[in-house]
């Protein structure tokens, strides 16, 4: 089945990703794209506790994700890949990298940004970026839980 | 003798805002007790909350789910410390029990918490 979902969550892994989504997409395991988990012990511990353990969860570095990609999208279980900005997503999916469909899933307040939508904040200069990748190609769109409605790009930059 | 003991509920929504309300009609007490909300919170945001609501103040953290971002954040801030401990799990038995407990240390007062919110939870037969 591959990767289900991409998304880019400030909040990495938490209930919206393991229950929201992982439930009825029936994610067999996770992959949690964080240069700063990756390299902590303790950060993994933490995040490992909330995924129930039929879950496999997978903590990646920017450029382990970016080698194991195609791996992870030829896996027959499905799989949901979570990581915390924006500029972790345009590492994977540089040079048309294999990431062809993105969910921004929650960026919250910091200074510099502001209100798109109720759950997603941003700077200008992360709302480019997003419109960058869509130009070469990804589908991005705007979603926390999926009951709500997808929201389109442009709706939200 | 030392301040007694601050208990923060950490959770998503408005459970904590209810939780305590609950406890306050209970009992009478209305000054142990903080609720915090993770809405609206990257983990940075809620650190500041939970800071805010810590007040510098020994403190056990009640946190609603054993995973995700009430939970991240309040570990994160009670790592390395003996005077903040968390618990998980949060349920209104635990709390009853705590505000009455409140002169233990931080984490003698989470795991007495732990145990009577464990208590309550039973299947009676109907």
């Amino acid at each position: 089945m591959s990767i289900a979902l991409y998304r880019v969550d400030d909040r990495l892994i938490h209930g919206q990703v393991v229950v929201g989504w992982g439930k009825p997409l029936n994610a067999r395991f996770i992959v949690l794209v964080d240069d700063s988990v990756r390299s902590s012990d303790q950060e993994q511990e933490l995040y490992r506790m909330g995924v129930p353990p039929d879950i496999e969860v997978v903590f990646a570095s920017t450029a382990e994700a970016r080698q194991r990609l195609s791996e992870w999208e030829r896996d027959p279980r499905t799989g949901i890949l979570v990581f915390g900005d924006i500029d972790t997503l345009a590492a994977l999916a540089a040079n048309g990298h294999g990431v062809s469909r993105v969910n921004v899933g929650g960026l919250h307040h910091r200074p510099g940004r502001s209100e798109r939508l109720r759950y997603v904040y941003l700077s200008d200069g992360e709302a480019a970026k997003l419109k960058a990748l869509a130009a070469q190609g990804v589908e991005v769109t705007a979603q926390d839980v999926p009951t709500t409605r997808p929201v389109p790009l442009e709706d939200f930059t | 003798m030392s301040d007694p003991l601050r208990g923060v509920i950490v959770s998503h929504a408005a459970v904590a805002q209810a939780l305590l309300t609950a406890v306050a009609a209970i009992t009478g007490v209305n000054d142990a007790l903080v609720p915090v909300s993770n809405d609206g919170c990257d983990s940075g945001a809620l650190t500041e909350r939970l800071t805010r609501a810590i007040d510098a103040r020994p403190a056990v953290l009640f946190v609603d789910l054993p995973g995700g971002s009430c939970l991240t954040s309040s570990v994160r801030l009670a790592r390395g410390r003996t005077d903040v401990a968390v618990v998980t799990g949060v349920n209104l038995a635990m709390l009853l029990d705590f505000v009455f407990h409140r002169d233990l240390a931080p984490a003698d007062a989470a795991r007495r918490a732990a145990e009577a919110g464990s208590r309550a939870i039973r299947t009676p037969a109907a």
